[in-house]
């Protein structure tokens, strides 16, 4: 059936995330939160987020731009980051940003830079895959519905 | 409770503001539970408002702290709790938890993705009840109402302590004061909540809890003549019987008046104390430390005033200020507590005769533990975290202070009419030690407390909660009188006794965050400005209420000084607690809290009313020193800017100073060690 078969995609895409680290416990927790009358309710939040945190990083970008660096604004824009990263389970992304701010401390540049390259990328892998996450589990959803009776 | 009330007639709304009086509520409790969190994370709030929705909680959500603080101010019970982040732009989340504590006593749990030890410690002595480490799980929202529940449990508990039975004066409905459910469902829930509070309670209550007393809110009115006949009486004079009798306001029970009394004392107390240090916040009164002092004396009127204005100074607030009050005395020796008569704050209504030895001139016998009474810390060892708890070390406090015999009616008095309250401060005579290490438990309120906190010491025994250690030390109200205490310390004041004490509580200055709190209080301090301030706003209970520590704080600094000059108002205050001795601490409620808050350090923004009939105030919870953030012995950080006090201007007074000399108090503010930096102990 097609409903089944995409729902255990979506089970298998979902786990295979988990297994590869992109998202943690938090994310099922949050997903858990899904219900009726919200059934796109982690899709909501992972788009906010990426809303929300694209001037993050923007401004992160700048700041590492200046010269000379201002260690404790960019431990503060990492710090808010890594904060709504952790809402819905980000975890790559937080490890990223946990290296960041260790680079922050020590007022290593070099380390900040490297680091922050490395989540973007993370941060951008991560919003790919779960775009064709979502889009997949709203598949599933429509043809669970599609094939409910009326 | 009233037996009566076992479904829905709940006669005493004093203990939840929420819970409506009379309500018949289903038991659907804890769903329907009014939170509101605060975070300027959106992706968080919109997880946190959900996981909340599924556990049957209504929320509100908020992404600024000052938009919650408007929210919260505007529907003073429209909320059973908070729960807010730490870190955000506008505002600090500790400042808002210290807030809400002073102004609303609401429980507030923090969050954040920082689990350092550090930061949790804050949360503890700032007066949170709780703080969950972020990502937060569904299941560790499942039980935030207990919080509420607790809390709403301790109010009664206090109020049924604090007041004997009343037997006319019941009111048995809601009383209109009191019915602070405001809001649209807090019928159901809360009443149910309520009743089941107050089924928990009457067994312990005895037949005075039969009928529920309705809170009584402290009017300005309704202050002014309290203070009114007070000083027609007297302060040494003034026994709550007489006042009563004075002021002759139909419903109003001695228990009331003596609650307020203990309160009003510990305020007075505060200013004495508090007008010391203060020198910079306030430079009416700390420059001119005499002659602020002087003034001090209007305070005495003024203070109760102000004090009854919000008729309930967040004893945070209170104790903030005293804690300020008292934290100051090092830094300016002359100052000279203006606070009235010390002797006669403390020595009130205190059987002993310690303090009401007049000597509050005389600092010397300011036993360092004085000033921690002042500050009406209030040590609730539990509580700190609760703000809103605040309110009540502080009458504790100031009994302890008393108790110490005669310290000049200053800090020590308070202790040792505290001491009667039981378990605040203990006066302990030597042991005052200004259980500034509000760690006990209490590190909320430590703020301010410091001053006062260290005065305290009575109270450090079991209160511990003073928290003034928290008072960062921005304050050093409580610096100071530790220090001088320990010189002068001959007395009771075991500051010199306690080494542990001085550091610690000296730094009673701890204000630190609630210094903000603080800030506002100290200006009250000696000056009455405090009070009126107060006034305006209803937060300002606390603020009277942190006034009140600090004066006490100061109290203890002039005292310290050398020239106590307590106002009478502060004395009045305190004398309250002194007649309230009976393990009735409680009395001390309203007043007592307010002035307390003021002591704890909590600061969460909390400024609960004190004024609040605070029943609870010093009852059994050992003071709960709120981090009255006591400005710093050293740092001028005057918290208090007395001048303007009004909530705002205390807010930015504060928040200068925070700037400028609380910044310190922050990094200061050290559990561990109590060691405040800035207070020169």
């Amino acid at each position: 059936m097609d409903r089944n078969r995409l729902a255990r995609q979506v089970a298998l895409q979902k786990q295979s995330l988990f297994d590869q680290g992109y998202i943690d416990q938090q994310f099922i927790q949050v997903e858990e939160l899904q219900d009726v009358s919200s059934p796109n309710f982690v899709e909501e939040i992972v788009t906010s987020y990426y809303q929300d945190t694209s001037r993050l990083i923007v401004n992160i970008e700048q700041a590492l731009e200046r010269r000379p660096l201002d260690f404790d604004q960019l431990d503060r824009y990492i710090y808010q980051l890594n904060g709504r990263s952790t809402s819905f389970g980000a975890r790559k992304v937080i490890a990223e940003g946990a290296l960041f701010r260790e680079y922050c401390e020590a007022e290593n540049a070099e380390g900040c830079k490297t680091t922050f390259q490395q989540l973007k990328t993370e941060y951008a892998t991560l919003k790919r895959k779960l775009e064709a996450y979502f889009q997949l589990a709203r598949q599933a959803r429509l043809a669970e519905t599609a094939s409910r009776p009326m | 409770m009233n037996p009566s009330n076992g479904k829905g007639s709940i006669s005493t709304a004093s203990s939840s503001g929420a819970w409506k009086v009379g309500d018949v509520v289903p038991d659907q409790f804890p769903a329907g539970l009014r939170v509101l969190v605060v975070d300027d994370d959106p992706t968080c709030l919109v997880i946190l408002e959900k996981m909340l929705r599924n556990c049957l909680y209504e929320v509100t959500k908020c992404n600024r702290a000052e938009i919650a603080l408007s929210l919260l101010r505007e529907n003073k019970n429209g909320f059973d709790i908070v729960i807010s982040d730490v870190h955000m732009p506008d505002m600090d989340g500790f400042k808002l938890l210290e807030h809400i504590g002073l102004e609303m006593d609401l429980p507030v749990i923090m969050m954040s993705a920082d689990d350092g030890k550090h930061v949790v410690m804050k949360g503890v002595t700032h007066g949170a009840c709780d703080y969950l480490i972020k990502p937060v799980r569904i299941e560790a929202l499942k039980t935030i109402w207990q919080h509420v529940v607790r809390k709403r449990k301790n109010e009664w508990k206090e109020l049924d302590q604090s007041g004997s039975v009343e037997d006319g004066d019941r009111q048995q409905k809601p009383s209109d004061e009191v019915e602070y459910s405001s809001s649209a469902n807090e019928g159901t829930w809360k009443s149910s909540k309520k009743r089941k509070d107050e089924e928990e309670d009457t067994e312990d209550r005895d037949d005075t809890s039969t009928l529920k007393k309705p809170r009584v809110v402290w009017s300005v009115e309704l202050h002014q003549q309290f203070v009114a006949a007070v000083n027609q009486l007297g302060i040494d004079k003034a026994v709550p019987k007489k006042i009563l009798e004075l002021m002759n306001v139909p419903g109003l029970t001695r228990e009331n008046v003596a609650s307020h009394l203990q309160k009003y004392r510990l305020y007075l107390r505060r200013l004495s104390g508090v007008s010391q240090h203060h020198g910079s916040l306030n430079n009416s009164f700390i420059s001119a430390q005499e002659a602020t002092f002087g003034p001090m004396s209007s305070l005495n009127g003024l203070d109760l005033q102000t004090f009854a204005v919000t008729g309930q100074l967040p004893a945070q607030s209170l104790a903030t200020l005293q804690a300020a009050g008292l934290g100051r005395p090092t830094a300016k020796p002359g100052i000279p507590i203006p606070l009235v008569d010390q002797r006669n704050l403390f020595g009130f209504e205190n059987t002993k005769p310690r303090f009401g030895e007049g000597q509050q001139q005389h600092m010397s016998s300011v036993k360092p533990v004085n000033l921690l009474h002042g500050i009406p810390t209030t040590m609730e060892p539990k509580q700190l975290a609760n703000l809103h708890q605040s309110a009540q070390p502080l009458g504790s406090m100031n009994v302890q202070v008393n108790a110490h015999g005669g310290h000049s009616g200053s800090l020590l008095m308070q202790m040792g009419q505290t001491q009667s309250r039981g378990q605040i401060l203990n006066e302990s005579a030597g042991s005052h030690v200004p259980r500034l290490p509000s760690s006990v438990g209490h590190p909320v309120i430590s703020n301010g407390i410091a001053g006062g906190v260290i005065g305290i010491n009575g109270i450090g025994d079991n209160s511990r909660g003073i928290g003034y250690n928290q008072v960062r030390p921005t304050s050093s109200m409580l610096s100071f009188p530790m220090n001088h205490t320990s010189e002068l310390a001959t007395n009771s004041f075991p500051l010199g006794s306690t080494p542990g004490i001085s550091n610690v509580t000296s730094k009673g200055a701890f204000q630190d965050e609630i210094n903000s709190e603080i800030k506002g209080s100290t200006g009250l301090m000696p000056s009455y400005d405090i009070f009126n301030d107060l006034h305006q706003q209803k937060s300002q209970n606390w603020e009277l209420h942190s006034a009140g520590l600090q004066f006490s704080a100061s109290q203890n600094a002039n005292r310290v000084q050398g020239n106590l000059d307590v106002s009478p108002s502060v004395l009045v205050r305190q004398g309250y607690s002194s007649s309230q001795t009976s393990g009735q601490n409680r009395n001390v409620s309203d007043m007592g809290r307010a002035v307390f808050s003021g002591v704890e350090s909590t600061q969460q923004g909390n400024a609960q009313i004190i004024g609040q009939q605070h029943n609870n105030f010093l009852v059994d919870n050992p003071v709960r020193v709120k981090a009255e953030s006591i400005p710093d012995a050293g740092s001028q950080s005057i918290l208090f800017p007395e001048n303007n006090f009004g909530q705002e201007d205390l807010m930015s007074a504060l928040l200068k100073q925070q700037q400028g000399g609380i910044a310190p108090a922050e990094s200061e503010f050290d559990l561990d060690g109590y060691s405040i930096d800035n207070i020169p102990v």
